[in-house]
């Protein structure tokens, strides 16, 4: 397999864009991408597209299409284009296809693109698609929602580790100050403890601020093969490892309901793959669709022993300064989460630090990061390893 | 959900009858046609399950799933039966009453309404032993 360099980075505003529609958000940061990096559109080999549920949110499939048309890509030039998804984590399968398709030696530059419109619906409805993510027929039907399924891992991770509400408002408030310092987030202002702890209860323990909101946004990065990425950049960003792992898509199969084996096996193989271990990794973008999800993600990837995740949260061990910063770009919860877009975000963010363009939220001298996306309660998790040096 | 989806598994939801695999005796509920354990070697039968079991987490749902409106704030468990597997299921009994190994046994209730004029579906929820 060839080496891969992500080349070209782009991005919406994350938010509820009331003025844009699902095509206005993906065009303009396929643009932006493909400007950053300085490609021609006659260049582009292929495109790959995470997008959760167009047809739920949009009432519309056939999302490769639509976006290879309006992006100029299809009428002339017939770009093929693929959807993938994989609920939550489609932006990350996304990336990964891509940077398969490279690696491969079929293509030889790829966009990888992750786009969602979520207001155009009623909260009711967003929240009924969000639950597709789980096993309709044995949660859904059983009064099972998103912020339930994480609710009770919450709760075995209080009685069994002796994690507080305090420690997981504590993610909160530390992803909304990264939030403070990034242009795209959604939520840019400082909340504290109490404002997660007085907000309304969703799920219990789980207040409205551990909870991730309902976004719209896209983002996309340019692929391209190693070999020929100075070409277009003084700076790429290096792919060392695309991973990917399933886990049961029920909550109830898990053997640990406080762990998600697929974040563990598809981090054992980013580490394998690139010849790493988690001391190597400066910083990571974990899925943190809930609190809990990033307490459970910086465990399951190895950054922390299990059970200590929300100690070393609440201790500051994850600001940016800290040990291992988490989720510089303010995460799911304060940047946003358009949910096919996030796993590409997460990349655009990390592509940034790399470069060492993330202005006041960079983390000196970022040589490696890592990014975690998981689809539903876990049933997949999709784990990259980029670095400045091939 | 459409009639025949909701029909179709009524004998598990009210019943609670998963399935068995000879080979390796591994129970399975929700009903599995293939073992995990022992895939295309696995022989499947239903089983019955018994219907006694205890609470390995829960949660109170406030901002309830969609046909559950008028019933939160409820309690929704993960349940670990007698026999082995675990399934998700509603706890019907007071807020503090729940605890995490608490005993529940299963019963046939009202699950949910799609409207007024629209499907009641009926399941298996669970109360204190």
């Amino acid at each position: 397999m060839r080496d891969v360099a992500i080349i070209g980075i782009g991005c919406t505003k994350f938010g509820e864009l009331w003025d844009r529609s699902f095509r206005d958000l993906f065009v303009e940061a396929g643009v932006s991408a493909i400007e950053d990096s300085g490609i021609q559109g006659e260049e582009i080999d292929s495109l790959y597209v995470g997008n959760m549920s167009g047809g739920r949110f949009v009432e519309q499939e056939h999302i490769g299409s639509l976006i290879a048309d309006y992006a100029g890509l299809a009428s002339t030039l017939n770009v093929p284009a693929t959807r993938v998804e994989a609920a939550c984590a489609s932006g990350g399968l996304a990336l990964r296809q891509a940077i398969l398709s490279v690696a491969s030696g079929h293509d030889n530059i790829v966009i990888a693109a992750g786009a969602e419109k979520m207001t155009d619906v009623g909260m009711d409805t967003a929240t009924d698609a969000l639950a597709a993510a789980a096993d309709r027929e044995w949660e859904g039907i059983m009064g099972a929602t998103f912020p339930g399924l994480y609710a009770m891992i919450a709760r075995l991770h209080m009685h069994k580790y002796g994690t507080t509400s305090e420690q997981l408002a504590a993610a909160s408030v530390k992803n909304h100050h990264n939030g403070t310092m990034n242009p795209i987030a959604q939520f840019r202002n400082e909340i504290t403890i109490d404002t997660v702890l007085n907000s309304n209860m969703v799920a219990d323990p789980l207040h409205m601020f551990d909870c991730s909101p309902i976004s719209d946004g896209s983002s996309a990065v340019v692929v391209a093969a190693a070999d020929i990425a100075k070409k277009y950049t003084d700076t790429p960003v290096y792919v060392k490892a695309t991973t990917q792992a399933s886990g049961t898509i029920s909550l109830h199969d898990r053997a640990d309901i406080t762990t998600l084996d697929s974040s563990v096996v598809a981090g054992q193989r980013a580490y394998k793959m690139a010849g790493m271990t988690p001391d190597d990794i400066d910083m990571v973008e974990v899925h943190d669709c809930f609190t809990i999800a990033e307490i459970c993600a910086i465990e399951d990837l190895g950054f922390f022993k299990k059970g200590d995740g929300g100690r070393a949260t609440e201790a500051g061990e994850t600001a940016i300064g800290g040990r291992i910063p988490v989720n510089t770009s303010g995460g799911l919860k304060a940047c946003g989460h358009p949910v096919g877009a996030t796993g590409i975000k997460q990349a655009v963010e990390l592509t940034q630090q790399l470069r060492g363009t993330a202005g006041k939220r960079q983390v000196d001298g970022a040589e490696v990061g890592m990014t975690h996306n998981v689809g539903g309660s876990g049933g997949t998790a999709v784990v990259h390893i980029l670095s400045r040096n091939r | 959900m459409t009639v025949a989806r909701f029909w179709r598994k009524i004998p598990h939801r009210y019943n609670l009858i998963g399935t068995h695999c000879t080979t390796c005796d591994e129970h399975y509920f929700p009903p599995r046609q293939m073992c995990p354990n022992c895939r295309r070697d696995g022989e499947i039968e239903p089983h019955k399950f018994g219907g006694k079991g205890e609470v390995v987490t829960y949660t109170i749902i406030h901002t309830a799933a969609k046909g559950y409106e008028m019933q939160a704030p409820y309690n929704l468990a993960i349940i670990k039966l007698d026999e082995g597997p675990s399934l998700t299921g509603q706890v019907v009994c007071g807020q503090e009453e729940m605890e995490i190994g608490m005993k529940v046994r299963s019963v046939f209730r009202k699950l949910g309404e799609e409207s007024e004029k629209g499907m009641i579906y009926y399941g298996t929820k669970f109360v204190p032993e």
